[in-house]
């Protein structure tokens, strides 16, 4: 029964921070262009060519 | 890895779109400035489909000289570009996305809401925050209602209703939002919305939660509160993206209006101006290529004018000094110098503009299936509710349980399902569509398609490919083409066009003079060479249409006659039998001359057709189906078919039509045959078949659950397990339309 004292918080904490960060991600403007998302990922464009 | 790289490719590496071979245009009056002392510019770009594309654009603006940020958002079509100043010329900018093969044109943010989401993102964080709510309540209630047979001590349970308490009443407050402020306008303007029972539930479900947790214990309904509105939140969310996908289309459409032009100082410089800062009086200079922006009469010069905007029919018409031009032609030959005599606010674009506002506004009277539902549902459950209330003090038990089972009636009837009901078809069938390269404006389009009884099409662009093809290619040799080519690829005309495209790439004579409304010439190893109509090449030929004919002399030998049709797609005649076999009638109605139209309504199959039909005629045939009782989808690719597009009760266009157009369409299409018109009526069809079905669903579910929620048998555990299997089920009976679609080839 203590367990839950300090348990309930814990996980409401946690489930606040995920909150946060994705809240954060929408007021960033991550949200905004899912298509364009999704396709970034495939560019190589990180690589150097030789 | 293959052969052709996609820098060698112009337009989409991925084939999603064809190349586009617009002009540029100066986009300076159009560049702002940053906060940090650079130069900004928002352009508008129209044919980037797939990731390629964005590799592609973001590639070519990063490697000019000076630019520091080059973004495309896929999504919307909107690039940003920012650069230091003075290192590159904004027309460099567009010059290189145009170079890549894309249509691009500055768009003004200031004209529009805003560029980014902002009631999209309002509507996400709602949705995360009552999502954070129900599943953290969902924690709690869970321990309790699995301790219902003593386990849970009542301090216990107790401590759990005050923290579900704690967590669900801000919660609510944020993310209940979007449906108090809906249900409050609507009550001021004296009815009701669906968010009205909405937000009642939700506020008296919270209401008796909390009193019951401050008094005995007992039943809380938290998480049932906080699951509706999570659920509904996702339906919004769902609504408000599919809804953007047309908001972006009219604004596409301001964006054709947003050009530039080049106005003659009195000095007789040349400064580029935004279309809007013109004024009647103003002389403007109009290059090949260059669309007039306003309307006016020509001062000097004369060219050959692609006026398919009055028409419809791309054959160019010849204009000289003091002949009045209408904004939107395109100019083909020569350069011109006209006079504005109107702001670009009253030119015939403006016109078509209002046009399409005003179909608009007559398409948003529709009242869809939800809306429909929704009136009815809203005085029935809220009878129901007071009647409970009412029915057990007559019994005599008290105010208490009188209460408290009227809300149980207002939370187990649960909206939920009815608010997810057509978002969620709809978002399954316009997925499905966009898979076949169809974009669905709107979710509504799929139920009014779903209802039409007759089709109307445009002829050309829309029947047929739009362009003239060389038909005798076999009297032709190709020597002759060779030497015709030469000269047809200085030329936009569209039968030189033609020829360039059957010729392919390669060069161009020096020196072709261009006679506008005759032909072109040229020296060709010493000897003349001629190309064009064949009174100017003084043949007598009895011909059926000049217009669909060429000549091309060599010298002295026997001049060679080439002919052009506008051929009809291939899978046409198919498609016209596919719709006729679902029972649509169609008919044809065109503005072009009755002999073209004969041959193309006979080769596709229709069996009522009208040809030499002005944009207002056909709006009148429009409104005569209309009267007949018929209900007519309307599918065109010309600007002058907009008004009747916004003006049908659904309507298509081709992916290569007109802005205008495809801002007035519900659907628009790519790719080069018709079969999408029948895959997007079979669609809507049956997307129209699931939303009545879950509807059903909704109305059945109510008629069980109510009885046990008036004779007090809903618990806090029903009501969710109610709650979320009915958004379930509604959600799969969704998913079902993706799995049953088959496209048949047309033939």
């Amino acid at each position: 029964m203590t367990m839950l004292i300090y348990l309930i918080p814990i996980a409401l904490l946690m489930g606040g921070l995920g909150l946060a960060a994705f809240i954060w991600s929408v007021r960033s403007g991550q949200f905004d262009d899912l298509d364009g998302a999704a396709y970034r990922i495939l560019t190589d464009d990180d690589d150097e060519k030789p | 890895m293959s052969a052709i790289a996609a820098d060698d490719i112009r337009g989409c590496p991925s084939r999603l779109e064809p190349a586009s071979d617009a002009p540029v245009a100066d986009p300076t009056p159009f560049v702002k400035r940053t906060d940090d002392g650079q130069s900004r510019l928002d352009l508008s770009v129209f044919g980037a489909k797939c990731g390629g594309c964005i590799s592609k654009i973001e590639g070519a603006l990063n490697a000019l000289p000076g630019v520091t940020l080059a973004r495309l958002n896929l999504s919307t079509g909107k690039l940003v570009v920012e650069w230091k100043d003075a290192t590159s010329r904004p027309i460099d900018i567009v010059r290189a996305v145009t170079e890549a093969g894309y249509r691009a044109t500055p768009f003004d943010p200031v004209a529009q809401a805003a560029d980014s989401d902002a009631e999209g993102r309002f509507l996400l964080r709602c949705l995360a925050v009552a999502g954070f709510a129900m599943a953290n309540i969902m924690l709690l209630s869970v321990a309790v209602w699995s301790a219902q047979d003593g386990e849970m001590g009542p301090a216990t349970q107790k401590l759990m209703h005050w923290i579900s308490a704690m967590i669900a009443l801000p919660a609510a407050a944020f993310a209940g939002r979007p449906f108090f402020r809906s249900a409050f306008n609507a009550l001021k303007a004296r009815h009701a919305n669906m968010d009205v029972p909405i937000s009642l539930a939700v506020i008296l479900a919270l209401g008796v939660s909390l009193f019951e947790t401050t008094s005995h214990g007992g039943h809380t309904y938290f998480d049932a509160a906080v699951m509706l509105l999570f659920f509904l939140l996702i339906g919004r969310f769902l609504e408000h993206r599919l809804r953007s996908r047309a908001r972006a289309a009219a604004q596409d459409l301001l964006a054709l209006q947003a050009t530039t032009a080049n106005r003659m100082r009195s000095d007789g410089t040349l400064e580029v101006v935004a279309s809007g800062d013109i004024v009647p009086g103003d002389r403007l200079v109009l290059w090949p290529g260059d669309r007039a922006p306003v309307n006016g009469d020509i001062v000097e010069g004369s060219s050959a004018f692609d006026i398919s905007l009055v028409t419809g029919e791309s054959a160019p018409v010849t204009k000289k000094e003091g002949d009045a031009l209408f904004a939107g032609v395109v100019n083909q030959s020569n350069r011109i110098l006209m006079r504005a005599n109107a702001t670009s606010d009253t030119s015939l674009v403006a016109d078509l503009a209002r046009l399409i506002e005003a179909g608009e506004q007559s398409k948003s009277g529709y009242i869809r299936i939800a809306d429909r539902a929704a009136s009815l549902y809203v005085p029935v459950v809220h009878s129901l509710a007071l009647a409970t209330f009412i029915g057990w003090l007559a019994v005599g038990a008290g105010g208490y349980t009188a209460i408290t089972n009227a809300i149980a009636v207002l939370i187990i009837t649960c909206p939920c399902a009815l608010g997810l009901a057509a978002p969620a078809v709809q978002v399954v069938a316009t997925g499905a569509l966009f898979k076949r390269g169809i974009l669905v404006k709107s979710g509504d389009a799929l139920e009014r398609l779903a209802k039409v009884d007759s089709i109307v099409f445009d002829k050309t662009g829309t029947l047929t490919h739009g362009r003239f093809q060389l038909t005798n290619r076999d009297e032709v040799d190709n020597e002759t083409l060779r030497r015709a080519a030469l000269l047809t690829r200085s030329s936009r005309h569209p039968l030189a066009r033609a020829v360039t495209d059957i010729a392919g790439a390669g060069e161009v004579a020096d020196d072709v003079r261009e006679t506008p409304g005759c032909g072109i010439e040229a020296v060709l190893d010493g000897t003349r060479a001629r190309f064009g109509r064949g009174e100017w090449l003084g043949i007598d030929h009895e011909s059926g249409d000049d217009e669909s004919e060429a000549w091309f002399q060599f010298g002295q030998q026997p001049p060679v006659r080439f002919v052009f049709s506008d051929q009809l797609r291939d899978d046409a005649r198919g498609t016209i039998a596919a719709l006729r076999q679902r029972g649509l009638s169609v008919e044809m109605l065109s503005g072009d001359r009755v002999g073209p139209a004969r041959r193309i309504a006979r080769a596709a199959g229709f069996d009522r057709w009208t040809a030499k039909l002005s944009p207002g005629d056909k709006m009148d045939r429009l409104a005569v189906l209309k009267k007949q009782g018929h209900v007519v989808a309307m599918v065109g690719d010309g600007l002058n078919d907009a008004p009747s597009l916004a003006g049908a009760h659904a309507s298509l266009s081709p992916g290569n039509a007109a802005d205008a157009s495809q801002a007035a369409a519900d659907f628009v299409y790519q790719g080069d045959g018709l079969a999408p018109i029948v895959a997007a009526y079979d669609v809507s069809k049956q997307a129209r078949r699931r939303i009545i079905e879950n509807f059903s669903f909704a109305a059945l579910y109510n008629a069980i659950a109510i009885p046990l929620a008036v004779f007090g048998f809903v618990t806090p555990l029903i009501a969710a397990l109610a709650m979320s299997g009915s958004s379930v089920i509604v959600t799969l009976n969704a998913l079902r339309l993706r799995g049953s679609t088959e496209v048949e080839t047309l033939r």
